[in-house]
């Protein structure tokens, strides 16, 4: 790429690609803009006109809006709490020696593979059920009464279940990162008379903070968009107790048939989502330089 | 005071013994040297030391008390590690401040210590820095001001110098020689390098396969090697040895020359020989000699104007009072 005439030919070589991505970012943003601002009711063909800023008002003031934006951020932040804590602690108990290692650190990554849907109904039906599931089994055989997970404490039991589908992420990218740890460095802290936990505090935790960064990033971007396990297990019930934004813009266009709304609704997951990314850039993002 | 006396030490990993039982004193405030080719289980005799590796048999004692089964930060010593193993997310400051940190020395008394420390090693520009952005010598005198601080009653020494380059390696072995000098703690050095052991060690003890081979000053190793194999691995050049027919001649299976006590002459000696490759170093001149009837060529150390070309014939006299002679088993022969 020295020279000026490579470099031209290399940009007009990339070009397809990049407007290709650019089109296919470009054009659904800018529908959903454009229908943010139009009156479009599914039951009302035809009958599209402009409103402005209508739609945008009813979205942000609905109750539910802020129930919704609560919710996504407690289900955010508690899986967030939820994996990269496990995710440490798992890491380094999967990082000593004991026999069965191998199928262990693979057994561990399993759920990662589970689809969503699929494991959220497996949590419902077989673990949180209060008549048959094994929660309410060990309940019963304890003699206490069954708890009903997802009707009583529907955000926590979603948090859990998207936790569990988490934490083999972050245990894996923790535990390699805890592999590449010099073994002299823990060695002179110890003739240095650090005792374990201080080792864990002064040279294994600052030697993680890059892994959690990415951790952090990378499961932020997907939990923000958690819906698949919403809709298999509470529809978002108890009333809003249970909904995020995605789920609230889900109901808005294609319950109650509002595709304007749906898109004002969209536009305005994008700009909070971009907030968030500014925000944790600033926080964490410089664990990522050099 | 740091006198350690190994007594009986064994180590073995699994069914394998890397470490025979073995017996070693280090007085208080000597330099030792371990020097042995790789894998002769001196890394681990200095670990075993340290207390980073159990011992599986035998006793370890610092200052008469037995340490066997200390921890390693309850033993008094400190350890600078062949890759450093400094803390990179650290400032040098903090990173020489840790183990006192550690031992919960008060702060005022921290700063003194790092101060005189940064000092003695010439890190007082550098100390806000961190260990990614010095050169390896900054980080070797990082890792080593980490070890002064906490006034151990001795230094360990993993290969400290193996990750410099030639020209700092010198530098570096004259500061280490100089700081045992100042502070007359003991240093237990571990090597390969036998130019390392030879310049620095009050004592040196070789080692090869986990057994010691012989435990003196540089200069009795040198003189009066006690076995082939320390003959040959002091020195450099090698000691040339010969066995065959010409060591039987002196009523041995080996004997040794070192190339210094050979005399290399056109017009006569005891063995005719070709030149082949020469070494100019300006103040001395090395000649690889191939004698007949010898199996490898002999190194012959010559003043650096004697001029001898590719397939000379020249004439080598080995000085008889400097003959090493060793028996079947590889033993000298007083």
């Amino acid at each position: 790429m020295a020279t000026k005439h490579s470099r031209m030919s290399a940009r007009l070589m990339i070009s397809p690609a990049v407007l290709l991505l650019l089109g296919w970012m470009l054009i659904p943003l800018s529908m959903t803009l454009y229908f943010s601002f139009l009156r479009y009711n599914l039951l009302m063909p035809g009958m599209e006109e402009f409103t402005g800023l209508t739609n945008y008002r009813f979205f942000l003031t609905d109750p539910a809006f802020f129930a919704a934006l609560w919710n996504t951020i407690a289900l955010v932040v508690g899986v967030l709490v939820v994996t990269v804590i496990g995710g440490i602690l798992l890491a380094l108990l999967l990082d000593q020696p004991f026999f069965g290692q191998g199928i262990v650190r693979i057994l561990v990554i399993a759920p990662f593979f589970v689809m969503p849907t699929v494991s959220a109904l497996v949590w419902k039906n077989m673990f949180m059920n209060p008549v048959n599931g094994l929660f309410a089994h060990a309940a019963k055989a304890l003699g206490l009464q069954p708890f009903d997970f997802l009707s009583s404490a529907p955000l926590a039991s979603i948090i859990g279940i998207v936790s569990w589908q988490w934490l083999p992420f972050a245990t894996l990218i923790l535990l390699t990162a805890l592999q590449s740890l010099d073994q002299e460095q823990l060695e002179a802290a110890e003739m240095d008379g650090a005792p374990w936990i201080k080792r864990f505090w002064y040279i294994m935790l600052p030697h993680l903070a890059r892994a959690i960064t990415v951790v952090i990033l990378i499961q932020t971007i997907f939990l923000l968009s958690v819906f698949a396990e919403i809709l298999v297990t509470t529809n978002g019930g108890p009333g809003t107790a249970s909904t995020n934004l995605t789920y609230l813009i889900y109901m808005q266009s294609l319950l109650q048939f509002d595709v304007g709304g749906g898109s004002a609704g969209g536009v305005v997951a994008i700009i909070l989502a971009n907030i968030v990314a500014i925000f944790l850039m600033r926080m964490i993002g410089k664990n990522l330089d050099a | 005071m740091g006198r350690i006396t190994l007594d009986k030490v064994r180590k073995a990993f699994g069914d394998i013994e890397v470490i025979p039982p073995l017996d070693l004193t280090i007085e208080d405030g000597e330099f030792v040297v371990f020097v042995g080719p790789s894998g002769c289980g001196k890394s681990t005799l200095l670990r075993l030391i340290a207390g980073l590796e159990d011992v599986s048999g035998g006793q370890i004692r610092i200052d008469r008390e037995d340490a066997t089964n200390l921890p390693p930060a309850k033993r008094g010593l400190a350890m600078v590690f062949q890759s450093y193993a400094l803390y990179p997310h650290m400032s040098v400051r903090k990173n020489i401040a840790f183990p006192m940190k550690m031992a919960g020395l008060p702060q005022d008394e921290q700063e003194r210590r790092i101060e005189s420390a940064a000092k003695a090693l010439n890190l007082t520009d550098y100390l806000d820095r961190k260990p990614g952005q010095l050169s390896g010598g900054q980080r070797q005198r990082v890792a080593i001001g980490r070890a002064i601080v906490r006034e151990p009653a001795a230094f360990l020494f993993d290969e400290p110098l193996s990750n410099l380059d030639a020209a700092l390696r010198v530098g570096m072995r004259l500061e280490i020689s100089e700081l045992h000098k100042r502070l007359a703690t003991t240093m237990v050095y571990v090597t390969h390098d036998q130019v390392e052991a030879m310049t620095m060690a009050d004592k040196i003890v070789v080692l090869r396969a986990g057994n010691i081979e012989q435990v003196g000053s540089p200069l009795e190793l040198y003189n009066r090697p006690r076995n082939v194999f320390v003959a040959g691995f002091i020195g450099s050049p090698k000691m040339n040895l010969i066995t065959g027919a010409e060591a039987a001649k002196h009523g041995a299976t080996t004997i040794g020359i070192r190339p210094e006590h050979l005399v290399i002459s056109t017009e006569g000696g005891a063995w005719k020989g070709e030149i082949g490759v020469s070494e100019h170093l300006g103040s001395d001149t090395f000649f690889h000699v191939t004698v007949n009837g010898f199996e490898a060529p002999l190194t012959v150390r010559a003043s650096g104007e004697v001029s001898l070309s590719y397939g000379d014939t020249v004439w080598l006299t080995p000085n008889e009072a400097n003959l090493h002679r060793f028996d079947a088993e590889g033993l000298r022969i007083a």
